[in-house]
C-alpha cells in the first residue's frame, strides 16, 4: 500500500526541529532513518499530517569516547553499530545485537535513536540500553535533560520524549575489565521480530556471576530490567547445563500474553532457554 | 491562521545514477514509486511495499537501501544509483554474467535487488563462507532459485576476485 498524504519538511537545526515538532504536537512526527515509520505508514498504520526530517541533522550525529562512556549521536546506524571498532571494544553488547537487527539495507538507514524513540517491545536496542545502564540526552526548546534508559521507556511503543523533544545522543558505559556481556535471540528466521530476546551484562570473577542485569525483549511490554532474574543468577559458574536457578524468577518478571501461534507457556519456556544460552555466551570484550 | 509547516510538493536536488536531478516530488512518494513512475526507471521492483522483501533496493550514497522505506525527499543531497545505472557503468557486468552462467535468475523479480545487494557484499572486498553469504544476501527474497545458485554466482565473483588481489600482491 502507499503512504497517505502529509507534508514534510526538512528543518535546518535541532532547535528549528524541536520548534516545529512542539508548534504541531502530536500532528507531526520525526523521521531519521525511517526503517520502522515508513513501513507502517505505508501499511497505514499511523497517518500524521507532518513529517519532520532530521536526518541530516549535525548535532544529532557522532561517535566519541569521553568520561568513561561512549556518545553515540542518535543518527548512528545500525551497520555503524556492527563495524565500528570504537564500539566493538567498549560496547560490544550494542554490536553483538545489530547483527540481529532487520538485513544489510535496513542496517544502513535505521538509526539507533530511532529505534529507542519508536520503543518496540520486540527491538535489540531499548533492551540494551537498559541492560547497559545507558543515559538519553534528549533535546527540547529549553536545552538538554538526561534520562537513564530504564526510565525512558513507560509502556508499548511508549517512552518520557515530550511533543517538541527529541534524542540527541546516548550515552553508554564503558565495559570494565571483569564485565562480560551475553546476547540470545530467537525468531523465525534471521532478521525477522525477535519473539524472544534477552540481553545481559553481568561481571564476573573468578568464572562466577557477580552484579548482573538482564532484559528482554520480544515478551514483554516495554524494555525493563528483569529484576528477579538479575538477582538469581548471581553467583552461577556458567556454561550452565540446567535452568533450575532461575526459572522460577524469570516467571516473575516476564508476564508474556498469549498471541496468534505462540502461548504464553512457550514464550516463558524460550526465555529460559535463551537465559541459559546468553548467560553461556558471556564474553569479554569482543575478544573470541 | 498561520501559513502551515512543510510542504506537500518538495524540491530536492541529488544525484542519481551519476547525473544531477533536480525535481519536485510528493512528500509522500517513497524513492521506488519515484523511480518508477517519475524517471521511468522500472528495473526497481515493488514487491512488498513494507522492507520485507528487498526488491526495491537501490543504492544510496553507495550502500544498499529499501527503495520502499525511504522517501524520495530524503534523497536530496543524496547520490542515488539504480540497477539501470550500475549495469550501464558495467559495475555489475562480473555478477551479471555469474548469475546467467549460473542460471541465478529464473523470473528475475528478485534479481535487480539481489544484484544490488550481490554488489554491496562483493564490493567490500571481504571473502565469506557460503553461510556469510546467505546471512548477507537473506534481506532479499526469491520465490524461485532456492538461493542456491545465486550463492553459487556470489561465491564465483569473490572467488575470482580475490584471486586477482593475490595476483596483483
Amino acid at each position: 500500500m502507499k503512504a497517505r498524504n502529509f507534508r514534510y519538511v526538512r528543518p535546518s537545526s535541532l532547535e528549528q526541529a524541536c520548534r516545529i515538532l512542539a508548534d504541531e504536537g502530536g500532528d507531526a512526527v520525526p523521521v531519521a532513518g525511517g526503517q520502522s515509520l515508513l513501513a507502517g505508514l505505508n501499511m497505514r498504520l499511523s497517518a500524521p499530517k507532518l513529517l519532520v526530517d532530521i536526518g541530516d541533522l549535525k548535532e544529532l550525529t557522532g561517535q566519541s569516547y569521553e568520561d568513561g562512556g561512549v556518545r553515540l549521536g542518535a543518527l548512528t546506524r545500525h551497520a555503524e553499530l556492527l563495524c565500528s571498532e570504537l564500539i566493538q571494544k567498549r560496547v560490544p553488547l550494542l554490536a553483538r545485537a545489530a547483527a540481529h537487527i532487520g538485513h544489510v539495507a535496513i542496517r544502513n538507514r535505521g538509526t539507533l535513536g530511532g529505534s529507542l524513540a519508536y520503543a518496540d517491545p520486540a527491538a535489540e536496542l531499548p533492551a540494551c540500553a537498559v541492560a547497559l545502564g545507558a543515559t538519553l540526552i534528549l533535546g527540547n526548546l529549553a536545552g538538554q535533560r538526561e534520562v537513564k534508559a530504564e526510565d525512558f521507556f513507560t509502556g508499548l511503543f511508549e517512552t518520557q520524549l515530550k511533543p517538541g523533544e527529541l534524542i540527541v545522543a546516548v550515552k553508554f558505559p564503558a565495559m570494565q575489565p571483569g564485565t562480560s556481556v551475553g546476547f540470545a535471540e530467537l525468531s523465525r528466521r534471521h532478521g525477522d521480530f525477535a519473539l524472544v530476546g534477552v540481553a545481559a551484562v553481568a561481571t564476573v570473577q573468578r568464572d562466577r556471576i557477580g552484579a548482573a542485569r538482564l532484559a528482554y525483549f520480544g515478551c514483554v511490554d516495554r524494555a525493563k530490567v528483569a529484576r528477579s532474574v538479575s538477582a538469581a543468577v548471581t553467583g552461577l559458574a556458567p556454561p550452565l547445563s540446567d535452568a533450575s536457578a532461575f526459572a522460577q524468577a524469570i516467571r516473575q518478571d516476564l508476564t508474556p500474553e498469549d498471541t496468534t501461534g505462540l502461548r504464553a507457556d512457550t514464550k516463558l519456556h524460550m526465555a529460559t532457554v535463551l537465559t541459559r544460552r546468553a548467560l553461556n555466551s558471556l564474553s569479554q570484550r569482543s575478544d573470541p | 491562521m498561520t501559513d502551515l509547516v512543510g510542504e506537500e510538493d518538495v524540491a530536492i536536488e541529488a544525484t542519481l545514477n551519476g547525473k544531477p536531478l533536480k525535481r519536485r516530488v510528493k512528500a509522500r512518494q517513497h524513492l521506488a514509486d519515484f523511480l518508477r513512475q517519475e524517471m521511468e526507471l522500472t528495473g526497481t521492483h515493488l514487491g512488498c511495499e513494507h522492507g520485507i522483501c528487498g526488491a526495491c533496493t537501490v543504492m544510496i550514497d553507495g550502500r544498499t537501501a529499501r527503495g520502499c522505506l525511504t522517501l524520495a525527499a530524503q534523497i536530496s543531497g543524496k547520490s542515488v544509483d539504480t540497477i539501470e545505472g550500475l549495469t550501464e557503468s558495467g559495475k555489475l557486468a562480473q555478477l551479471q554474467s555469474a548469475f546467467i552462467a549460473r542460471n541465478a535468475a529464473q523470473c528475475a523479480f528478485c534479481s535487480s535487488g539481489m544484484l544490488l545487494t550481490a554488489y554491496e557484499l562483493v564490493a567490500s572486498g571481504r571473502t565469506m563462507s557460503r553461510a556469510e553469504i546467505r546471512e548477507f544476501i537473506s534481506g532479499n527474497m526469491c520465490r524461485c532459485t532456492g538461493y542456491h545458485a545465486i550463492v553459487d554466482a556470489v561465491e564465483a565473483v569473490m572467488a575470482k576476485n580475490e584471486a586477482t588481489a593475490e595476483g596483483k600482491a
